[in-house]
């Protein structure tokens, strides 16, 4: 507990109150903590504006959301018609939804912008280990948040959109079926699905959110901010221990900040007031079309930010299975032959590799059933899954001896262009209704994308890495 | 850097043409400019509440939100009213869904968003009723008497044929592959003029699908007018914050 203040006798009442005020809650410890004493390089690029600008559209989506919860009716029998209650007859209540729905696309937008930041330079490497985490988990969370959202419109793609990825944990073996009844509450999607999904929507998640969004940045204040040279300010520091390469956060980078808030503002209200509906991107046709049980559209597709995970799910097909029995042979026999593994390792190998293959039922052609494998479906839901959960490795996938790109050797730059290719080409195909081209493109881009981070502790210490200067290169602007 | 936006280009000159290739007739482009002209909007409110609203309702969209297309209470009282109505009600039908289902052989669909529901890929919604509305045929084997080149074996008979008169569907036989003759659809012929002309009935139909579309969304010309304020507010906050990041940032070297 530190010492008790007294303002002096003519001090303003302005400060008798922080100081008050600072004698029972860290006010002023907290910003200067975390805002006018928080030392950030000074040579951040584009790529730094989407930390703050993910952080706006938190606020943007909880501010508007609360609007909506006090319009829109949960009811399978009243949700779509609240929507467009809330369009017509709710004062300024289009604008509202519109910021809401642009506002669910423009998150996953600067998101992905704000994790490519982090591949690019490293960010997630020793000590940030942690901060990185805490944004996978946020990122989790988002999609979750993502998925309930969109069924509270109750139009036909909420619907059946819901139903299709619910289904997927029926492929669970054994206690799938009873998994996705317990998910959606009844035996199709139906009003107890809507009502907890909204429960989820408006309370749990955001809770698990907000929680998840502070403790990421603490642990980004406590060890400091990355930059694009991927060097530690904190290593080189002046004589009362500020880093020579580091600004106060507040003013300079809110300043600069608030540049980068009114561009993204340009361009989101470009969307939400000329093209709310993107091209069918953000909001799809078929979803003003009333949620119909009855009714299957004829074609299913996940909003665009889901697309990538969704066309990894999509390629597992039987085909892949076999695809992916050579790939896991080949591991195993690498891992056996190349490895310096104790013997007992390698009878863990072997056993582990003949489980792996059974399950995808390399075996099926015995006949016995113990053997017969899961089927490709299940395998789908684990790609897709395994595709998100892989990032949480990426601090000890990168073997790499520095951080930045800068000085990595100039063909990681093309590795990391083919990836970004082959994530936009993925999301691409999971909007388009499968055929048999379509597919076999999906899979080469679904192994692509898993052998980037899969070998990625190999091929991420080869090559000739550029000498990493001592401060950052910062040119005054 | 430079190496991502292309990539971000390459996938999206993949995605443009993906809307190009799904099939069905190609749909008429509908004459856009009539969706800020209130004459337009207003004939097209009448022939909705004359000719649609029958069987149709539009039960999201109350009367007096066509104040916003110029009409007064008392306009849409004595001219758009028919059953009694308050002008604050809700567009609907007296038609019961049973009743429906048993003429049509479904309940007709609602109305109030068809047109943001029907945007595919041949164009907008408004493109697709556009050209639905156009394209009705005599067709003996249908229950109705009539079919729609956009929409197969529709439930919905001709209501608007009184004005356009009768539609024929002309096909040929022309030899397929092999010893196959393929039935080929070569256009529809007017057979019996209605009371317009074709001219006068393409104007008709794009001002009902002008008030159509702006029905499924009364807000949108106001949103539009209002997104252009906010762009040039932000425009002018774009510059001053500019200046006051470069004035900050002048003392670091």
């Amino acid at each position: 507990m530190s010492e008790f203040k007294v303002a002096p006798a003519n001090a303003s009442a302005g400060v008798k109150l922080l100081t008050w005020v600072d004698n029972r809650f860290p006010a002023s410890k907290l910003w200067k903590e975390h805002l006018s004493e928080y030392y950030a390089p000074k040579n951040f690029n584009f790529w730094y504006f989407f930390g703050s600008l993910a952080l706006l559209v938190l606020v943007i989506q909880i501010v508007t959301g609360i609007f909506l919860v006090m319009h829109y009716k949960p009811d399978a029998a009243q949700a779509f018609a609240s929507v467009e209650y809330i369009m017509r007859d709710v004062p300024w209540g289009w604008l509202v939804r519109y910021m809401h729905s642009t506002g669910a696309s423009a998150f996953f937008v600067v998101v992905y912008l704000h994790m490519f930041r982090g591949f690019l330079y490293g960010s997630y490497r020793k000590p940030r280990e942690l901060v990185w985490i805490f944004g996978c988990a946020i990122f989790l969370c988002l999609m979750g948040e993502a998925f309930m959202g969109y069924l509270l419109p109750w139009g036909q793609m909420s619907y059946w959109g819901a139903q299709v990825i619910v289904n997927l944990f029926s492929a669970i073996p054994v206690v799938g079926p009873e998994l996705s009844l317990m998910i959606r509450g009844d035996y199709v999607v139906s009003d107890a699905t809507l009502n907890r999904f909204f429960s989820f929507h408006v309370i749990a998640i955001p809770l698990i959110l907000l929680g998840l969004v502070v403790a990421h940045v603490i642990a980004l204040h406590e060890v400091g901010s990355n930059n694009p040279d991927g060097i530690e300010i904190k290593d080189k520091k002046d004589a009362r221990g500020v880093p020579l390469d580091g600004i106060p956060f507040h003013p300079y980078y809110s300043v600069h900040d608030l540049l980068g808030v009114v561009t993204f503002l340009i361009l989101f209200s470009a969307v939400v007031f000329f093209a709310p509906e993107m091209g069918g991107y953000f909001l799809e046709s078929n979803n003003f079309i009333p949620a119909d049980s009855l009714k299957t559209p004829p074609h299913i597709a996940p909003v665009w930010y889901f697309t990538p995970f969704y066309s990894m799910l999509r390629a597992t097909t039987d085909d892949m299975l076999k695809v992916f029995d050579v790939l896991v042979i080949v591991a195993a026999g690498l891992a056996l032959l190349k490895g310096r593994f104790s013997g007992l390792a390698k009878a863990v190998i072997v056993v582990a590799t003949l489980v792996v293959l059974t399950g995808f039922g390399l075996f099926k052609f015995t006949g016995i059933g113990a053997l017969s494998g899961c089927d490709a479906k299940f395998w789908g839901v684990l790609v897709m899954g395994g595709s998100v959960v892989i990032l949480f490795f990426m601090p000890w996938l990168d073997q790499s001896p520095v951080k930045s790109i800068r000085y990595r050797p100039d063909w990681h730059k093309a590795v990391y262009a083919v990836f970004v290719v082959v994530f936009l080409i993925l999301g691409y195909l999971g909007i388009e209704p499968p055929d048999p081209l379509k597919t076999a493109i999906s899979q080469v881009g679904t192994v692509l994308y898993f052998a980037f981070f899969l070998l990625m502790p190999w091929w991420s210490q080869m090559g000739t890495f550029k000498p990493v200067p001592d401060r950052v290169v910062f040119h005054a602007h | 850097m430079k190496r991502f936006i292309a990539s971000l280009l390459v996938a999206f000159s993949l995605a443009a043409p993906a809307f190009a290739q799904e099939g069905g007739p190609a749909w008429d482009k509908f004459p856009t400019e009539r969706l800020t002209d209130q004459a337009a909007l207003q004939h097209g409110a009448k022939l909705f509440v004359n000719y649609c609203l029958n069987c149709h309702q539009a039960a999201y969209m109350r009367y007096n939100r066509l104040h916003d297309i110029g009409l007064t209470d008392d306009q849409i009282k004595s001219n758009l009213l028919f059953a009694g109505d308050k002008v604050g009600d809700l567009m609907k039908t007296s038609l019961a869904p049973q009743d429906a289902k048993a003429f049509f052989g479904t309940v007709p669909p609602d109305l109030s968003v068809i047109t943001r529901s029907r945007s595919g890929p041949n164009g907008s919604g408004a493109d697709y009723l556009y050209t639905y509305l156009r394209s009705f045929y005599r067709d003996e084997t249908r229950p109705t008497g009539w079919n729609n080149r956009v929409f197969p074996n529709v439930g919905m008979p001709h209501v608007l044929w009184e004005l356009q008169g009768t539609q024929r569907a002309v096909f040929e036989d022309e030899k397929g592959e092999g010893e196959q003759v393929e039935h080929v659809f070569k256009g529809l012929k007017l057979e019996t003029p209605g009371t317009l002309s074709t001219a006068d009935y393409n104007a008709d139909v794009a001002d009902l699908v002008a008030y159509l579309q702006w029905m499924s969304e009364p807000a949108q010309n106001d949103r539009v007018k209002l997104g252009v304020e906010v762009l040039i507010f932000l425009a002018i906050f774009w510059v001053i914050s500019w200046r006051l990041n470069a004035a900050y940032w002048k003392d670091v070297r």
